[in-house]
C-alpha cells in the first residue's frame, strides 16, 4: 500500500511509546492504588481491592478535607472561564483592526505569561495590602464604622484571586483568538453585510457560529487552567484555599491512599470534561456541515 | 458590550455600511479600543500595577509588622549580603541562583531532546492527520490533571518502598532501597520534565509542520545524508518553535517553587521558595527585592530570545 517504513520510524515510534509510558505510568499507578484495600498504604503491593478510600473521601472527615475548597475552586473556575472567553473574543475582534497600543497590549499579554508566577502573585498581594492600608486609613479618617470594625482585607478568591487567574488565562485566550482570526475568511461577513445584516446580526449569525467551536476550546482551557492553578494563587487567596492549594499542603502530611482517590476522581472529572467538549464540538461541526 | 460589538464589526471593509447606518467614523474608530479595554484593564490592575508596586516596595523600609514608604536600598544590600566580600566563597543568594540555574539547564535539555524527538516523529513519520490528532490527544490528556496530582503520582514509583526500588531489589541489583529517588534533585528534574515536556512538543511540532517538504527533498537530491538534512535544514527551520518552547520552559523553571518544594521534600532551595518564605514572615520589601532580581534575571534571558522570533507570525 505505502512505501516501506525506514528503520528510524521504528526507533522513533518506540521513543514515542516510552514517552507515553512516562506520561501515563505514574498516573496509572495512582489510579490502581486508589482502589487499595482498607489496610493498604501509599505504595504497592495492593492489599485487596476496594472503594474504601473513595467512600472516605465522599463522606469527608478523613485526612483530606476538600469540600469547601472544591466548591470554591469550581465557582472560581466558572467565573474565570466566562470572563476569559468574553474578554478574549472582544480583544480578538479588536486586534483584527489597527488600534494604538495594540503591540503594547500584545507584549503585556506575553509578558504576563513569562513573568514568573511567584512574582505576579507577590505583586498582586502587595497591591492589595497597600489597598487595605489605604481603605483602613480612609475609614478611620472619614469615620466609617463598618470599615474600622469589620473590614479585614480586600484579598480574596473573587477579587485578587480572580485577577491572578485572569493574568494566566487571558494570554492563552488571546493567542488562541489570534490563531482563529488569522485563518478566518472575512468574505462571509462581507456577504452578510452586503445582504443588509446589521453589524450585530453579522456577529451573532455569521461570525459567532463560525468561531464557536474554538470558543468552547478557549472555555475549557480557561476552566482547567484556573482549576489547576497553584503558583499564582499562592499569595492572593487571602484566608481561603483553593483545591490545588489544599492538595499541595497535604502532600507532606497525608499517609493514606485517600489522596490517590482524590487524584483519580479529579482526573476522571477532567477527562470527562474534555470528552464531553470534544463530542460537543464535533456535533456542532457536523450540524453546521448539514445546515 | 453590544454597543462595542455593533460599532466594532462595522468598521472594517464596511465603511460604506457604517455610513449607511449613519454611525460616524469616530464611533467606528473607537470600537477596537472599547473591545480591547476589558483585557487591557485586567492586565493593568493585576499585572502592570502589581509589578510597579513590587518595584516600589522593594525600596521601602520595613519593621516587624509594617512596611513604610521611605526610600532605602538596604533590601538589595540584604539580598546580596556577603556576596562580594566573601568571594570566592559563594553567598546564599548566588548558591540559590546557581541551583535554580542547574535545574533550568537540566530541564531545558531533557524537554528539548524529548520535545524535538516527539515533534519530529509526529510531523514526519505519522502520515495521516487523523493519527496525528490521536497521538496529540494521547499526549495532552495527562495535561488536564492537576499538577499536584501529577507530582504525587511519583510517590508510589520512586518512594523508598516504591515500585522502582522493589523491582531493583527483587532483581537483585541492589541490596538496600535507593534513597535518592524521591525528594532529590533527580526527582525534581524528572517531575519538571514530566510536567512541561508537552510545552516543548507543541511549538516545535507547529514549526516542523510549516517546513515545505520540497526543501527536504531538495536536500536529499543534493546528496545530503539524513543527519545533514536534520542539522542544516530541519533544525534551523524549527528554530522559532524551539525558541518559544525554550522560553516557556526556562521561565517556568526559573520561578518554580512548588515542584522543587514538593519533589525536593522542602529541602532544596530555589529563588521562588525564598520569596515565598519571606512573604510568610511578612518581610514584604525583602521579598519584593528578591522578586525584582528574579524578574530581571528572567527577562534578560528572554529578551534576547524574543528578539529572534515574532510570536504573532508563528500562529
Amino acid at each position: 500500500m505505502t512505501e516501506r517504513r525506514p528503520r528510524s520510524f521504528y526507533v522513533l515510534a518506540c521513543f514515542f511509546g516510552l514517552f507515553l509510558l512516562f506520561l501515563y505510568g505514574p498516573m496509572i499507578s495512582i489510579l490502581v492504588l486508589s482502589f487499595q484495600g482498607p489496610e493498604g498504604g501509599l505504595v504497592f503491593p495492593m492489599t485487596g481491592f476496594s472503594t474504601h478510600w473513595f467512600q472516605r473521601l465522599w463522606e469527608g472527615g478523613g485526612q483530606v478535607e476538600i469540600g469547601s475548597a472544591l466548591r470554591r475552586s469550581f465557582a472560581l473556575a466558572l467565573v474565570v472561564m466566562v470572563l476569559t472567553v468574553s474578554f478574549s473574543v472582544l480583544a480578538g475582534l479588536a486586534f483584527r483592526r489597527q488600534f494604538r497600543g495594540a503591540t503594547l497590549l500584545l507584549y503585556v499579554a506575553i509578558a504576563s505569561l513569562i513573568v514568573p508566577s511567584i512574582v505576579v502573585s507577590l505583586g498582586i498581594a502587595l497591591e492589595f495590602r497597600l489597598l487595605d492600608d489605604a481603605i483602613k486609613a480612609f475609614g478611620a479618617s472619614a469615620g466609617i464604622d463598618w470599615i474600622t470594625n469589620d473590614f479585614v482585607s480586600a484579598l480574596g478568591p473573587f477579587t485578587s484571586g480572580l485577577g491572578a487567574h485572569l493574568t494566566w488565562t487571558l494570554p492563552f485566550g488571546l493567542l488562541i483568538m489570534f490563531a482563529v482570526f488569522n485563518r478566518f475568511d472575512p468574505a462571509y461577513e462581507e456577504a452578510a453585510r452586503d445582504l443588509g445584516a446589521t453589524p450585530w446580526q453579522t456577529f451573532r449569525h455569521v461570525t459567532l457560529p463560525m468561531i464557536a467551536p474554538f470558543l468552547i476550546g478557549v472555555a475549557v482551557f480557561g476552566f482547567t487552567l484556573s482549576w489547576d492553578e497553584l503558583a499564582r494563587s499562592s499569595q492572593v487567596m487571602g484566608a481561603d484555599n483553593t483545591l490545588p492549594m489544599q492538595l499541595a499542603a497535604k502532600t507532606t502530611t497525608v499517609t493514606d491512599p485517600e489522596i490517590y482517590a482524590l487524584g483519580t476522581a479529579t482526573t476522571g472529572g477532567s477527562v470527562l470534561l474534555v470528552l464531553v467538549t470534544f463530542t460537543l464540538v464535533s456535533l456542532m461541526q457536523r450540524q453546521r456541515r448539514k445546515g | 458590550m453590544t454597543d462595542a460589538l455593533d460599532t466594532a464589526s462595522e468598521a472594517r471593509p464596511g465603511r460604506a455600511s457604517a455610513r449607511r447606518r449613519g454611525t460616524g467614523r469616530a464611533g467606528a474608530a473607537l470600537a477596537p479600543y472599547l473591545q480591547a479595554a476589558p483585557m487591557a484593564l485586567v492586565f493593568l490592575i493585576f499585572f502592570v500595577v502589581p509589578l510597579a508596586a513590587t518595584i516600589a516596595v522593594s525600596f521601602w523600609q520595613y519593621t516587624q509588622y509594617s512596611i513604610e514608604p521611605a526610600f532605602t536600598a538596604q533590601n538589595y544590600g540584604d539580598v546580596f549580603y556577603g556576596c562580594v566580600a566573601n568571594l570566592p566563597q559563594l553567598c546564599t543568594t548566588f548558591l540559590t541562583y546557581l541551583s535554580t540555574l542547574k535545574f533550568c539547564l537540566s530541564v531545558w535539555f531533557t524537554t528539548l531532546v524529548i520535545g524535538f524527538t516527539i515533534a519530529y516523529f509526529l510531523a514526519f513519520h505519522v502520515r495521516t492527520l487523523k493519527v496525528q490528532v490521536i497521538c496529540f490527544l494521547l499526549c495532552t490528556i495527562p495535561f488536564w490533571t492537576s499538577i499536584v496530582i501529577r507530582m504525587i503520582s511519583w510517590i508510589p514509583l520512586l518512594g523508598r518502598n516504591g515500585l522502582v526500588n522493589q523491582t531493583l531489589m527483587s532483581m537483585g541489583l541492589i541490596d538496600a532501597p535507593l534513597e535518592g529517588l524521591l525528594y532529590s534533585d533527580f526527582a525534581v528534574i524528572l517531575a519538571l520534565t514530566h510536567l512541561y515536556a508537552l510545552f516543548m512538543v507543541v511549538p516545535i511540532f507547529n514549526s516542523l509542520m510549516r517546513i515545505d517538504p520540497a526543501l527536504i527533498e531538495a536536500a536529499r537530491d543534493a546528496g545530503a545524508s539524513g543527519a545533514q538534512t536534520l542539522r542544516f535544514v530541519i533544525v534551523p527551520l524549527a528554530r522559532p518553535g524551539i525558541l518559544i518552547g525554550s522560553i516557556f520552559v526556562v521561565t517556568v523553571v526559573m520561578g518554580d517553587f512548588l515542584t522543587i518544594g514538593i519533589m525536593g521534600g522542602q529541602q532544596i532551595a530555589s529563588v521562588g521558595k525564598v520569596i515565598q518564605t519571606q512573604m510568610q514572615f511578612l518581610q514584604f520589601p525583602l521579598a519584593a527585592a528578591n522578586a525584582v532580581i528574579l524578574l530581571a534575571a528572567v527577562l534578560a534571558g528572554v529578551w534576547a530570545l524574543l528578539k529572534l522570533v515574532d510570536i504573532r507570525k508563528e500562529l
